[in-house]
């Protein structure tokens, strides 16, 4: 290794972590008191101030208060918010607060040789500085992906009717915040009833695209298959046929359909509307089981299924007891897909559902194009909020089997 | 085959003796069950092939029958032209081996526009044929508009004077017994009793109209207008002829046949024979009718080359005007030619449409290549809840994104906030982040990077770690190792997350619609324009056509270099 | 002869009918007492505008005939394509649909929309004179019945940084140095073409002689050029607001209501310009097709919702113009706010000194062209 010889690296002694260190907090503390400042009116002052801050609990952090990591942050996190609440009142406060998390979070995580957790020990510095770099991207590309979110949830608690962040809201003023748009979906009968028809909806079409989807795919996976291609590209079309195209196409077919389960099955105009809806969305969901399927079945080991024939088993046991549980996962994130694609779908439901079975979507289409509505992003912030329970449940129940079962946690 | 010598003990056929009996090479090979080895496996692979087939089938039927179908007939649409030659068949017909650089048609195609033109403003088809026309050419719409108002009263001088001679004329039952047939008029006064009888919601039709033998022969132009006269009151109205009057057009052919052939009232009999022979008295006497002096003066556009360009070059069954309109070409009697410059946006929009969505795929894999190699290497229970990160966005309908999205980046914005308030950006100098095409491609990134993400990660997941330290182990560097080992076992992920990404990003046309401004829309928002705003469905079925081309085309490319096969996608 | 009896019976028939109709013409829709579908299909816009249409007429006819139900679809923006692919897959779903005047001709010229007389399906005014008169202009297609009157206008902040004076007119749009700033206006050639040519010196009555020629469109597209840089295009009716709440824009053109909401409800510093509001129509149409036990439905429906007195109501609840004449007078605070609603209308003499009704027939013809001509000048 290279790099053996660099001295602040190979050396772990906390004099020699210290001196690196404090340098690069102090750094910091300039750079984000001068943006501080800046925003207050005097930089100058402010990346001196940072300087002194960051110094100083970079100092504290590899000395006296090394073993007290909690108390050194938020030693520094108050003074930062009091000298923001000095400059620049509330905002200020949180502004500082903020400032002095990153410093104390990144003093300790420096002082302490934290940034070497995740490399193995005789990483290079040049690696180390990479791996945490990597890292920092990765951080920027989840944040990337939240962002709306961050911002459709306080939105939602606007005390106006739009999108915008009032000057009340960010003076962190209780008037600028209320719960009317939340009191709007639980309270307005158009909302409720697209919930419901989301909920009735989404489910079925799932059921639907995953059984003949995954039943086609095992289909598909046998080696000797005439048409193979042509058959792929037909049963994956759904997906690259323009929406729009799509949509009026089908209208004319599950209308015909529709007529005809009302006039030769005696069936009633809601039910048709809801059947007509969920097959619709069971087409446009299964070229995603097709694809996750196959693709799970691809590195699927049929000598699996061979034993399971040999020792007895008939083709439907097999299947549900040897190869459904292998293709489980693909099978679930294809549903998954399939999900989603039924719950956000609002090209094909506005022309084949009728005003019965409007979904949610659909809702929020008509209340963003006439009159914009944050119930809109109430319904977004209960969905965001009922997901993470969902999903968190979920792993939670993941790692209890995985302790029943005594494996050690993955 | 250690017995091979042995005797058997076993009577019939083992595995052994069947390559026993193979060695000898006498016969062919044998089966377990003591067929040809060949024809068994060949049922065997049938059988596999029928199961195999029997598997797809459900679905094959449910995708042929629920869309594959209906979107043909959706696509088909972008060939079919019959509204021209449905609406106006006698003027397709007249117009055959017409030149419209030699000015208007003859007095002929006038007068078979106008026999047209009566029937369709009857029907209300006339509109929709002007619409259907003015794509091609600005004004046809309401020329044709006005002509169906003015075809009415075509030939009204030559209803008068016969009337004039005799009252009769508007009595819609002397026109009955003119022409009908004698079983027709019994068959008619049947229906008309079971109407009185029936009252209120008696709906079966009148009998379909039959001629008296030999009047089609006597007077040709009129049976040919009374035809149409009596098919049309009989599926609108559900009336019969007999209490009404003809239309104006059926008395000014009457007048044609009268004067081109005045013996025609020796075809009948009796009365009808001496009212008719009045009637060519009459006739004798009356200007044969002016048609193209009658529709200039409805509009003296309808003299022009253009229309009758516009008609003739549109008059088959099917086209190529749409796939014309669609590369921005325009068909004209003269063949396809390119439109005017500053009409052509297409070629612009499917370019933009395959750039942009390039550039979202590229980026998608920029952003999502990290984060699928960090989740495929943290431990499963972190890279879990990791995963909620990714999988949130799903939760948030594509509106509500896409909201958000113009929240954060437009001028007076969040970002855009923040970076004054840092004072980064001058107040007065906001970045202009949206109705762009960098608002565009940001928003459509946010919303498709999960379709790249979990595909990387789930091929990723399946790549050991120890071939990267043995790479290294062996002396590679970190980007040897990466490079040379690591990514190309990657391919599959970031293939098959490409297509996804790729494929769904063509289609999206809501979110270009809210963050693309001007420069950021795709050639699906056009699409949707046809389809739901201009009407011309034939256009938007041409345009999806070709959109579905590309990507069909790009299909088969990608599973020529990567192999369809290869696509991965959770799991 | 029979068939002269059958003949002779059927019209005496009519007579007594069209006699007994007359007498009952000042009260009862005209198809009163008749077999009728007790559930109805409304297509509208939703939004605040349906609000006012369930107000003023829904809920007092279902006050009236409580065993109807009255559903509420709110597609209007893809009415005339949903309309056509009903048409064609004959399955129409709708009973009464609220539509644009433009979309009502469209739909009327692709024998979508069903004609109506208009003297005979909706009831006269109180005095008694025709529908057809109280109504007068405004019945641009025989299948359309008007409801309202309302316009496309420009709203603009009172706290835009660096004005000097207020915009007056509607060339402010194009004053970029005194009125700096980002624009908002349709995504449409229709309205912007002829507000081009009226701040580039043509005279309001010669806009379409101008644009139908090859060089007034380039003429009007070059004015357009002047502030394409400063203009943010919207699509959906409820952008303008939302941009400027936001102080996105600094003015922009979206419907007159909709600035309402934004000053008056909302309190938000914005004004509006009544110069050269472009006046528009919505009404319903009645699809082509009805059976007819819906079809009465719909037509009993009618005659009340079209009548003097609730078009007069839904103007207490949406500042847009009622379109009978004999409703005018009659239009008086909103239900909700106590606001004088007269000075809101675009209908008031005060609002409406500069005005233009755009030429619906001219469009019909001439949007195909000039929407690709629009689209390529955008895609520049």
């Amino acid at each position: 290794m290279t790099a053996a010889t660099t001295e602040p690296v190979t050396s772990r002694g906390e004099s020699n972590l210290l001196g690196f260190s404090l340098p690069l907090v102090a750094l910091l503390g300039a750079f984000l008191g001068f943006i501080a400042g800046n925003a207050a009116g005097w930089p100058l002052i402010g990346a001196i101030a940072g300087v002194v801050v960051g110094a100083g609990v970079t100092y504290l952090a590899g000395t006296s208060l090394r073993e007290k990591r909690a108390t050194g942050r938020w030693a520094v996190i108050g003074v930062c918010a009091l000298l923001g609440l000095l400059v620049g009142g509330l905002g200020g406060l949180v502004g500082g607060a903020i400032v002095g998390a990153i410093l104390g979070w990144v003093a300790y995580w420096l002082v302490r040789g934290d940034y070497r957790k995740g490399v193995p020990p005789y990483a290079t510095a040049g690696q180390v500085l990479w791996h945490n770099a990597f890292l920092f991207i990765c951080g920027l590309i989840f944040f990337f992906l939240i962002a709306p979110i961050m911002v459709v949830i306080p939105l939602s608690f606007n005390a106006e009717a739009f999108f915008t962040f009032t000057p009340e809201m960010l003076a962190l003023d209780p008037e600028g915040y209320s719960l009317r748009h939340y009191r709007d979906f639980f309270s307005n009968s158009d909302w409720q009833l697209a919930m419901r028809n989301s909920l009735i909806i989404a489910p079925f079409a799932t059921i639907i695209a995953v059984s003949l989807g995954t039943l086609a795919a095992i289909g598909l996976s046998q080696s000797h298959v005439p048409g193979r291609q042509a058959i792929m590209a037909i049963l994956i079309s759904p997906m690259i046929v323009p929406l729009i195209i799509s949509a009026t196409g089908m209208f004319f077919f599950y209308s015909a359909m529709g007529n005809w389960l009302e006039d030769n099955l005696g069936f009633s105009r809601e039910l048709t509307g809801y059947i007509k809806v969920i097959l619709a969305h069971a087409a446009l969901g299964i070229p995603f089981v097709i694809i996750t399927v196959t693709a799970t079945l691809v590195g699927f080991d049929r000598s699996l299924t061979r034993a399971s024939a040999n020792l007895g088993a008939g083709p439907v046991k097999t299947f549900f007891s040897v190869q459904m549980p292998l293709i489980l996962p693909g099978v679930i994130s294809g549903g998954l897909f399939a999900f989603i694609t039924s719950f956000d779908e609002v090209v094909v439901v506005l022309f084949v559902g009728a005003a019965a079975q409007k979904t949610l979507p659909w809702q929020m289409f008509i209340g963003l194009r006439e009159q914009i509505s944050p119930t809109i992003l109430a319904v977004a912030t209960i969905l965001v909020t009922f997901s993470i329970i969902l999903l968190t449940t979920v792993e939670l129940l993941r790692r209890r089997s995985e302790r029943l079962r005594g494996m050690s946690p993955g | 085959m250690t017995d091979a010598t042995a005797q058997d003990k076993i009577a019939g056929p083992t595995p052994d003796t069947a390559i026993r009996d193979a060695e000898r090479a006498d016969g062919p090979m044998l089966a377990a069950d003591g067929r040809p080895l060949k024809k068994s496996l060949a049922s065997a692979l049938r059988r596999q092939k029928i199961r195999a087939l029997l598997l797809i089938a459900p679905l094959l039927i449910f995708i042929m029958f629920t869309f594959i179908i209906p979107i043909g007939q959706m696509l088909f649409r972008s060939v079919e032209n019959q509204i021209v030659s449905e609406t106006l068949p006698r003027t397709v017909a007249a117009l055959d081996g017409y030149d419209s650089e030699s000015g208007p048609p003859s007095g002929e195609v006038f007068a078979a526009l106008t026999r047209d033109m009566v029937v369709a403003a009857e029907l209300k088809n006339h509109t929709r044929l002007g619409s259907r026309l003015n794509y091609e050419t600005t004004g046809l719409s309401s020329l044709f508009r006005q002509a169906g108002r003015g075809v009415d009263d075509i030939g009204e001088d030559y209803t008068d004077a016969f009337v004039d001679a005799n009252e009769a004329w508007e009595e819609g039952e002397t026109w009955v017994r003119l022409l009908a047939n004698e079983g027709w008029i019994v068959a008619s006064d049947e229906w008309a009793a079971r109407e009185e009888a029936a009252g209120r919601g008696f709906d079966e039709l009148p009998p379909r109209f039959v001629f008296a033998d030999g009047v089609e022969e006597a007077l040709p132009r009129t049976t040919e207008m009374y035809a149409d006269f009596a098919a049309v009151l009989r599926t609108e109205d559900g009336d019969s002829p007999v209490d009404e009057e003809p239309w104006n057009i059926v008395y000014l052919s009457l007048y044609e046949d009268l004067a081109a052939n005045p013996d025609a009232p020796a075809a009948f009999e009796g009365a009808e024979a001496e009212l008719l022979a009045e009637a060519a008295e009459i006739a004798a006497g009356l200007e044969p009718f002016d048609y193209t002096a009658a529709f200039e003066e409805i509009d003296e556009d309808w003299l022009g080359e253009d229309v009758w360009g516009t008609i003739d070059a549109f008059s088959s069954d099917y086209t190529a005007g749409y796939f014309a309109a669609s590369a921005d070409r325009k068909l004209t009697p003269d063949g396809i030619q390119p439109v005017d410059e500053d009409q052509r946006v297409y070629g612009t929009l499917f370019l933009r449409t395959m750039l942009m969505s390039l550039g979202i795929t590229v980026s998608c894999i920029a952003l999502g290549y990290p984060v699928a190699w960090l989740l495929a290497n943290l431990p499963l229970r972190t890279a879990n809840v990791l995963m909620i990160l990714v999988l949130l966005p799903f939760w948030t309908s594509l509106l509500v994104r896409t909201s958000a999205w113009k929240v954060l980046l437009q001028q007076q914005g969040v970002i855009n906030d923040i970076l004054v308030w840092l004072g980064l950006v001058s107040d007065s100098n906001r970045l202009i982040m949206i109705n762009n095409q960098f608002g565009t491609i940001v928003a459509m990134t946010h919303i498709l990077l999960p379709f790249m993400i979990l595909p990387l990660y789930s091929v990723m997941k399946t790549i050991p770690p120890s071939y990267l330290r043995a790479a290294k182990s062996l002396g590679a560097t970190n980007w040897t190792a990466f490079w040379r080992v690591y990514f190309p076992q990657s391919v599959p992920g970031i293939g098959a997350g490409s297509i996804l990404v790729f494929i769904l990003a063509i289609g999206y046309y809501i979110t270009p619609e809210i963050v693309g401004g001007t420069k950021g829309v795709f050639i699906s928002n056009r699409i949707a324009y046809h389809i739901s705003t201009s009407l011309n469905w034939g256009l938007a079925a041409a345009l999806g056509t070709i959109l579905l081309a590309l990507v069909l085309v790009l299909y088969w490319l990608y599973d020529r270099i990567v192999g369809i096969d290869n696509v991965k996608l959770g799991g | 002869m029979k068939l002269t009896k059958i003949l002779m019976a059927s019209s005496a028939l009519t007579l007594a009918g069209s006699v007994a109709f007359a007498e009952s013409h000042a009260m009862e829709s005209p198809v009163a007492g008749e077999p009728m579908a007790d559930s109805m299909t409304l297509v509208s816009w939703g939004g605040a505008y349906q609000a006012s249409q369930q107000k003023a007429y829904v809920e007092p006819y279902l006050e009236m005939n409580p065993d109807v139900t009255i559903t509420w679809d709110e597609s209007s923006a893809e009415a005339v394509a949903k309309l056509r692919a009903m048409n064609e897959a004959d399955n129409l779903t709708w009973d009464l649909v609220d539509v644009v005047a433009s979309d009502a001709i469209r739909l009327c010229d692709e024998g979508l929309a069903m004609e109506v007389d208009h003297d005979e399906v909706l009831a006269p005014a109180p005095d008694g004179t025709d529908a057809s008169d109280d109504f007068g202009d405004l019945i641009v297609s025989d299948c359309f019945i008007p409801q309202i009157v309302y316009s496309t206008t420009v709203g603009y902040r009172t706290d835009a940084e660096g004005w000097t004076g207020t915009p007056e007119d509607i060339c402010a749009l194009w004053d970029l140095e005194n009125f700096p700033g980002q624009r908002s206006l349709e995504r449409r050639p229709i309205g912007n073409l002829e507000w081009a040519l009226l701040c580039d010196g043509v005279a309001k009555e010669d806009i379409y002689d101008v644009l139908e020629t090859e060089e007034g469109q380039d003429r009007a597209f070059a004015k357009l050029d002047e502030i394409k840089d400063n203009v943010v295009w919207w699509t959906a009716g409820a952008d303008t607001p939302q941009l400027l709440a936001d102080g996105e824009i600094v003015m922009g053109s979206t419907y007159n209501g909709r600035l309402f909401s934004l000053i008056v409800e909302q309190d938000q510093p914005v004004e509006m310009l009544w110069d050269a509001q472009v006046f528009d129509l919505d009404g319903w149409i009645i699809p082509e097709g009805l059976p007819e036990e819906r079809l009465n439905r719909v037509m009993d429906f009618l005659w009340f919702a079209t009548d003097t007195q609730r078009l007069a109501d839904q103007s207490k609840y949406i500042s847009y113009g009622p379109a009978r004449d004999s409703s005018a007078p009659m239009v008086s605070m909103h239900a909700e706010l106590g606001v004088d609603m007269a000075p809101h209308m675009p209908t008031d003499p005060a609002n409406s000194e500069n005005t233009f009704l755009y030429n619906y027939e001219w469009w019909a013809d001439y949007r195909d062209d000039l929407d690709a001509k629009f689209q390529a000048w955008l895609a520049q």
